[in-house]
């Protein structure tokens, strides 16, 4: 899901920054919250961010033939919402373009907005609206991994082809999709997995401060 | 402990981690015998780099600094993840050492 350093045009590069800024920003602020009210949560963070940290790492072959890498943002995201693992990815994507020259600086905001923003969004909207129907955390948390996995990669897809809307918007989609989405089925799928042996271990260890963080399901709290 | 949070059986994580093995190593062995060269285990990002070059795109900036070869990259890739397990580790360590002494 990395954009290349230059890949984007620069009106697409500020569009990207200003909304991660400021959804990042807020993340900032909502971390300084949640760790003044649950100091204990701090390590929570640090694993949230660790396990984004070997996810991003593992470039991963997939049944289609070609490599990828899962993202990690499920548990992030499931724990402390869309905008904490914002800043979460931020760090990482930050690491990757600097040490790595994978992703960039002038592709940053772009690359949070997918991996970052979109993608925890929906494994945020997933986590709790499953939850909420009392279907367990762990079953819970393997689809929002899953779903914030493969809908990073399709918000990676959406902004090269509104980029690069050659010939026409809806083929320059469906190509990226192929190169993207359809290639990070599997691995969402595993990346699934090990957010629940994750999840399940944290629930074994700390539930007392996963309730107080209201991540788990009514049911179980 | 009034939480009726139900953990799974060390049986159940094994058998998912197993799964998980055989989700990644299954392509090794559907493609065995391919490789780079015709097209095979190539990144993603790279085949999107490429569609975006076809329509005679000119990137217009390039990254600060490359790792100067494959091996230098991977040694970061490696330490990239060694900094991930290590603070996944300390913590779940020290939380189940917690656990055993309550």
């Amino acid at each position: 899901m990395h954009i290349m350093e230059g890949y984007l045009p620069l009106t697409w590069c500020i569009i990207w920054f200003v909304i991660s800024i400021a959804v990042v920003a807020f993340g900032i602020y909502q971390i300084k919250k949640i760790v003044d009210e649950n100091p204990e949560s701090k390590a929570l963070l640090a694993v949230s961010g660790a396990f984004m940290f070997i996810l991003s790492s593992l470039k991963l072959p997939s049944v289609t033939g070609s490599c990828s890498h899962p993202c990690g943002n499920g548990l992030g995201a499931a724990l402390f919402g869309p905008a904490v693992t914002a800043v979460l990815a931020t760090i990482v994507l930050i690491f990757q373009a600097l040490l790595l020259a994978h992703g960039g600086l002038t592709t940053l905001g772009a690359n949070i907005f997918s991996m970052g923003i979109v993608g925890p969004l929906v494994a945020w909207l997933v986590y709790k609206g499953l939850t909420k129907a009392n279907i367990s955390s762990t079953i819970a948390i393997f689809f929002a991994a899953f779903l914030g996995d493969l809908l990073t990669y399709v918000a990676t897809s959406f902004q090269l082809a509104f980029a690069f809307p050659a010939p026409t918007f809806g083929a320059a989609l469906t190509a990226f999709l192929t190169i993207f989405a359809v290639t990070q089925v599997p691995l969402a799928i595993g990346e699934g997995i090990l957010t629940v042996i994750i999840w399940d271990r944290l629930k074994a260890y700390k539930p007392k401060l996963l309730d107080k963080l209201g991540a788990l399901a009514p049911n179980e709290a | 402990m009034k939480h009726k949070v139900i953990i799974m059986k060390t049986s159940t994580l094994i058998i998912l981690a197993v799964v998980c093995i055989v989700i990644f190593i299954a392509p090794l062995v559907m493609f065995s015998g391919h490789g780079e060269d015709d097209g095979y285990f190539g990144g993603s990002d790279d085949a999107a780099s490429e569609q975006i070059e076809a329509s005679n795109y000119e990137p217009w900036f390039s990254s600060i600094w490359e790792p100067p070869s494959g091996e230098i990259e991977s040694l970061l890739f490696a330490l990239q993840a060694a900094i991930g397990a290590i603070i996944i580790g300390y913590f779940f360590g020290y939380w189940r050492g917690q656990g055993k002494e309550e």
